[in-house]
């Protein structure tokens, strides 16, 4: 059986009960140490192939609690934003979502942007919407167990995030 | 490139309502806020960061077709007088005036479109119109924004929008505001009213300067607070519809003041006119305000209609240092008083005294206002 993320030889195997429906996944032995697979406890296999992470090659930093939690992009801490109420970066936005989320409640018309979108991001625009799409079929496929399906989307998937990655970085 | 001086050598068409209906809505002012990807924020980020930030950004600012010719000036080689000009010119923001190495303005020779680098947000762009002109203002603006895309990396997100330094600003990151004349509705006590109204639909009101700022003049500034989660056209057609609703009060209480209280109004508008025709020493404030009931006497036929635009324009160069830049030197507050009251006298020299009956000639139907007489 091959990996799900690279296709190379997999090596662990892994089974989860999510929703009252069975999920596995087959990993090499790099791609689940990228996962953090080692650690049970830090690794949702739900997550990883349905959800927003679905198959990206990087995987959210570890949270951190408190005064501690630090952005990655400039070094902003949560403390920061509770003393400013402002942010240190765009990747902040990332990094403090749930707080975002918080500030957000009541803030302004609405949480979700729908205004003007830059032009050199309208195609990237359409390939994430494509992905989410993608994505969703894929859930369907593995809970119906059709894997000869779920492997065609998961190819057309990886496909598409080959040509969103360079793209975003 | 421009010269501070020959930049504000002349006042901007915005700000004496030239080619347009500038009686009740002076002026439209559509405000941007964009970042660059993967650079620290202006107000956290180190110096050299902010150094690198200005260095990407100024290029492609200098670049674009309507700068042109520009004035471009780090802010740290302009002196606070200047600096200030500025401010009271609505060019920068006070808070820009405020930063120091690595923030620098970009202004449009007519001073019609301003980008402040490295404000609260990497880039502040700023378009200006005389008179009701939100759509127009929006769209020179968008424009340069596109053509900006071209060569910046702009943050944004998906789902967010634009992302600013502030969450209040996220979404469009625009800022759309009309400064608003309101006399009538501030004599006939009827402006709590409207503005709470204002408020109420989510808009803010504020005074002349912006944020925090008292009202002076009876000017008035109405803008959009919400960024996120709505598209341009929607904020901007709602900002359209209730400044028209807020014109029409003003109109409709300048009529009635004069139905109801001719005298009043005649007495306030003649007060005014004496105070500015043979004072001394006069401050802002006192100035102001004796301004916009001369505007207003302009307005109402008291006065001929050219006065509206002296006042505008008197209301740019009384300001304090318009005076010292006028003047060629540091002023004391004293000093100023009396050179700005000189400037007031100096210009409105030759306006004849407010005329009642010249008024009455211009309303259509006479008969119905015989106390006016």
């Amino acid at each position: 059986m091959d990996c799900d993320i690279c296709g190379k030889q997999a090596k662990v195997h892994l089974t989860q009960l999510v929703g009252g429906q069975i999920k596995k996944i087959a990993l090499c032995d790099n791609c689940a140490k990228e996962k953090g697979v080692t650690d049970p406890t830090g690794f949702a296999l739900a997550e990883m192939l349905l959800g927003k992470t679905g198959g990206k090659v990087s995987t959210p930093a570890p949270f951190q609690t408190g005064a501690t939690r630090r952005c990655g992009g400039c070094g902003f801490t949560l403390d920061d934003l509770r003393r400013i109420r402002r942010f240190g970066c765009a990747e902040c936005y990332t990094t403090f979502h749930d707080e975002v989320s918080q500030m957000l409640r009541g803030m302004h018309k609405g949480t979700k942007h729908c205004g003007k979108v830059p032009a050199g991001l309208m195609e990237l625009h359409a390939r994430t919407q494509r992905l989410e799409e993608l994505r969703g079929k894929l859930d369907l496929a593995v809970i119906a167990e059709n894997y000869e399906e779920a492997a065609g989307l998961r190819d057309e998937i990886r496909q598409i995030e080959i040509r969103v990655t360079p793209a975003t970085d | 490139m421009m010269r501070f001086t020959t930049l504000v050598k002349n006042p901007a068409d915005w700000m004496t309502g030239e080619g347009a209906d500038n009686a009740i809505v002076l002026t439209s002012r559509i405000r941007l806020a964009r970042n660059l990807k993967g650079e620290s924020f202006p107000g956290w980020a180190k110096k050299e960061q902010r150094r690198h930030a200005l260095e990407v950004m100024r290029p492609a600012v200098e670049a674009l077709p309507c700068m042109k010719d520009a004035f471009s000036q780090e802010l740290d080689d302009l002196s606070s007088v200047q600096k200030q000009v500025l401010v009271e010119r609505h060019l920068i923001s006070r808070e820009h005036a405020a930063r120091g190495e690595g923030s620098a303005a970009v202004i449009e020779r007519r001073q019609s479109i301003a980008l402040m680098l490295n404000e609260e947000d990497h880039l502040r762009m700023q378009s200006i119109r005389p008179g009701m002109s939100l759509r127009a203002a929006y769209e020179s603006l968008a424009t340069i924004d596109e053509e900006l895309e071209q060569s910046l990396d702009l943050a944004f997100d998906h789902e967010l929008g634009y992302l600013t330094t502030c969450p209040t600003n996220l979404g469009t990151g625009m800022r759309a505001s009309a400064m608003l004349h309101l006399p009538a509705l501030v004599l006939g006590d009827q402006i709590g009213q409207v503005l709470q109204a204002v408020n109420k639909i989510g808009l803010a009101v504020r005074g002349l300067y912006g944020e925090g700022t008292e009202s002076l003049g009876n000017l008035f500034q109405i803008s959009n607070q919400s960024t996120l989660g709505e598209s341009e056209e929607t904020i901007l057609r709602r900002l359209e519809r209730v400044i028209a609703q807020v014109a029409t009060h003003e109109r409709n209480a300048r009529d009635k003041l004069l139905e109801d209280d001719p005298e009043m109004v005649a007495d306030k508008i003649g007060r005014a006119y004496g105070v500015l025709r043979h004072a001394w020493i006069i401050d802002s404030k006192e100035a102001l305000n004796h301004l916009s009931l001369l505007r207003l006497g302009g307005d109402l036929g008291f006065l001929p209609t050219e006065t509206v635009k002296s006042c505008d324009a008197l209301l740019m160069d009384i300001q304090p240092a318009h005076l010292q830049l006028h003047s060629g030197r540091k002023l004391s507050p004293e000093e100023r008083d009396s050179i700005r009251a000189e400037i007031v006298r100096s210009r409105l020299q030759s306006l004849e005294a407010p005329d009642i009956g010249s008024r009455r000639k211009k309303n259509d139907s006479p008969d119905q206002n015989p106390e006016i007489l």
